[in-house]
């Protein structure tokens, strides 16, 4: 989790303040450094922090902070507030032509994630209606037009490239030229990594820009970038005029501080997220849910936005009556499963979850192999046997071990487990008949 | 323009950044005090070197301040030069012993690891040894056609199967390869994976056990490919996959552009895996020997 511990330092530092009737001058001073050493450890540039703290610590000097019970939360809440006016309060949609094609360019790094990310991209606008073109300007780099014709061949995403001696300014605009014909809504230019230092390449990009006039440029920012990320951002929006920064490799466990730096520095919004190696896993970027994530309080609303995405409600309503009454059976439980799997890794359900933090969740053991087998087991039962599993017999078990390839103990483990889960729902149910709530501790037979 | 020319280079911005600054700071200050000592703090944090790796240096620099009784802050360059020197310290040669001899190259995504094996290919080969690159990164697209061109470049075999293929596969055939045409070294290709993911990780598990069953008691350079844009997480990353493997070694890349690449100097000091090559540029030359009195000369000029 991103930045995670911070808000935990920070009640440590207000522990030790406790048992002297109220906050100082001094204390808040001293919970500026803890925020600043955070944020430094998380890869925030230093002038970025800097002006933070300045901000921060104005506000925390305050009466409100300094007369509350609990300043601690206070400040905490001063900091996160802070955090969403740094990184932009709402999330930025990427803007398209009256008339179009409506045409974006791909600029960064090496190795920042371009390619992919083109890829992402096309596939994610083709959902919203649609119609892209990508285009493979990268001449330098050994088969990263090949690569970019790959990606687009596992999305069925057209791909224009010409051969690696052509200049990528006349790609580009024969690029536009083809993407008119065919009538391409969309245009995709990937464009070469290159250092912001190097002159030459920079140029390039310019003329790439006078030439095709993208809609927007999007900057693409590694996630894992230190101190550098201001330095990246700021020459690339000097020399060519960035629209909005695409962040990428966020599925890791780095602290992301570059995300912080680089909205400061540019004042250009993050428009994407990338959040794994999957052609799917493009995220829109919510500023907001970062800050919470940032000082561990939890991505609740992406959470609750996946499990909507996911879950059927009616298929919800008819369970919860199921379990009322009590007819929950193998078959609603192989619903479960697969509805649960709709929401993404598990990992990074729970990953979202407040209070859970990421270094915890790998020691826990989220085998998600484990579930295929359970669902592989369910699968090989009749109906019969779903709705009713007291009739499974030793030989029906042999059976159903043989057809999912699974052992008679699986079998014998999961039936426990489900005859385990039904009685908790019973108590359950009949807790929340007397009054009680929530389902307790729920836990899964797997 | 010879390496070193290229080094500092490359380095001429981080040196602009860390020794201008420090200058300013050592001048302003009459005396050394803790102010000195914060600003210092902020000045290697800032250049990716991290807290607690910031933190050590700050404190043997006042421990030496104290000892020798100075008073002259312009005296504390030497010392944090020192500090640095005696921190990337470190044997940086690889060890080919065997023949043949493994090396296996893993990181993150982008960070440059098959462009860095199409250049240790082409090192060893001018050293007159006899090359096998085994593109193991099945994963990517287009990996492998990447690697056969800089096979090419450097004018080594390349083993490959089709994209999608098990790399541990691979990595088998190379090396049945590899004996028989009694090749001096090995070079693997891994995909890039984060090291938070589990199963890609046991991935990279299955492929050393291959190596470790086909080639017991070969000589073998884990390297670990960081980039040098990289900030904190890169200890993070060094941490993960060296619980998968020994790492043997450090490739530094991209060196070329504004970054500081202090984060190795964290590295060494909070892992020890020892900085070996570093990259700075994109020229099929740009990639040598890691030599810490260069990087720190090189620095402070």
């Amino acid at each position: 989790m991103v930045f995670e511990g911070l808000a935990g330092k920070l009640q440590d530092t207000i522990k030790r303040l406790r048992g002297q009737g109220r906050v100082t001058e001094k204390d808040v001073k001293e919970m500026m450094r803890e925020i600043k050493l955070a944020l430094l450890e998380a890869d925030v540039n230093f002038k970025v922090v800097k002006d933070f703290i300045n901000k921060v610590s104005e506000r925390a000097v305050g009466k409100d902070v300094m007369e509350s019970l609990t300043p601690g939360q206070q400040v905490i809440k001063i900091v996160h507030e802070e955090l969403i006016e740094l990184m932009g309060k709402t999330q930025s949609k990427v803007s398209f032509a009256s008339n179009p094609p409506t045409i974006y360019m791909m600029v960064g790094l090496q190795g920042s994630g371009k390619t992919t990310t083109s890829g992402k991209l096309a596939n994610l606008l083709r959902k919203q209606g649609k119609n892209p073109l990508l285009v493979a300007c990268d001449v330098y780099r050994p088969a990263a037009i090949k690569q970019l014709q790959v990606v687009g061949e596992q999305l069925n995403i057209p791909v224009f490239a010409m051969d690696d001696k052509t200049d990528p300014v006349v790609i580009a605009k024969n690029a536009v030229d083809y993407a008119k014909k065919k009538l391409h809504d969309l245009i995709i230019i990937d464009t070469a990594g290159r250092l912001h230092i190097n002159e030459e390449l920079m140029e390039e990009l310019a003329n790439i820009k006078k030439t095709v006039k993208p809609h927007e440029i999007l900057l693409v920012v590694d996630s894992m970038t230190g101190q550098d990320a201001v330095n990246v951002a700021e020459s690339f929006n000097e020399k060519l005029g960035v629209d909005g920064i695409v962040l990428t490799k966020l599925d890791g466990d780095t602290r992301g501080g570059a995300a912080l730096s680089v909205k400061a520095v540019t004042g250009k919004p993050i428009k994407f997220a990338g959040m794994g190696e999957k052609l799917s896993e493009l995220e829109p970027f919510y500023p907001d849910r970062m800050a919470s994530r940032i000082l561990g309080m939890g991505d609740v609303l992406s959470l609750i936005e996946k499990a909507q995405e996911a879950f059927d409600e009616k298929k919800a309503i008819e369970l919860e009556k199921k379990i009322r009454s009590m007819q929950f059976t193998l078959e609603d439980y192989l619903d479960q499963i697969q509805q649960l799997k709709k929401m993404g890794p598990l990992n990074q359900v729970l990953g979202m979850l407040p209070g859970f933090d990421k270094k915890a969740l790998q020691g826990v053991e989220l085998d998600e192999k484990q579930m295929v087998h359970v669902e592989a087991i369910i699968k090989s039962m009749t109906k019969r046997e779903r709705i009713n599993p007291s009739i499974i017999d030793a030989s029906r078990k042999r059976r159903i071990a043989a057809g999912s390839g699974t052992t008679i103990q699986d079998i014998n483990k999961l039936l426990k487990g489900f005859e385990e889960m039904k009685k908790m729902f019973k108590s359950v149910s009949e807790m929340s008949k007397k009054g009680g709530k929530g389902l307790g501790k729920f836990k899964m037979p797997f | 323009m010879g390496f070193f020319e290229k080094l500092k280079e490359g380095l001429q911005k981080t040196r602009k950044g860390i020794t201008e600054r420090i200058d300013k700071v050592l001048v302003s200050f009459g005396k050394i005090d803790e102010d000195l000592f914060e600003e210092l703090e902020e000045i290697l944090i800032t250049s990716d070197i991290g807290l607690e790796t910031t933190t050590r240096i700050i404190e043997d620099i006042k421990a030496k301040v104290k000892e020798n009784k100075i008073t002259d802050p312009t005296a504390i360059k030497g010392l944090l030069k020192e500090e640095l020197m005696k921190l990337t310290e470190g044997e940086s040669s690889l060890k080919l012993d065997t023949t043949p001899s493994v090396i296996v190259i893993i990181g993150v995504n982008g960070v440059g690891k098959t462009t860095s094996i199409g250049k240790i290919a082409n090192l060893l080969k001018n050293q007159g040894k006899k090359v096998v690159l085994a593109a193991a990164d099945t994963f990517r697209a287009a990996a492998i056609d990447q690697l056969e061109i800089w096979a090419k470049r450097a004018d080594v075999e390349l083993i490959k199967h089709s994209e999608g293929s098990d790399p541990a596969a691979v990595i088998f055939d190379a090396i049945q390869s590899a004996k028989a045409k009694k090749a001096d070294v090995l070079i693997c290709d891994t995909a890039g994976r984060l090291h938070t993911k589990k199963n890609l990780m046991e991935e990279l598990k299955k492929v050393f056990r291959i190596i470790d069953r086909e080639l017991p008691g070969a000589s073998r350079e884990n390297l670990l490919v960081l980039d040098a844009t990289t900030g904190q997480n890169a200890l993070s990353q060094a941490k993960t996959f060296g619980e998968v493997v020994d790492l043997s070694g450090i490739v530094l890349t991209k060196l070329d552009g504004t970054a500081k690449g202090g984060i190795v100097i964290a590295v060494k000091s909070e892992l020890n895996v020892p900085i070996k090559l570093v990259g700075v540029g994109e020229g099929m030359d740009d990639l040598q020997n890691f030599n810490s009195k260069e990087f720190v000369e090189a620095l402070f000029d």
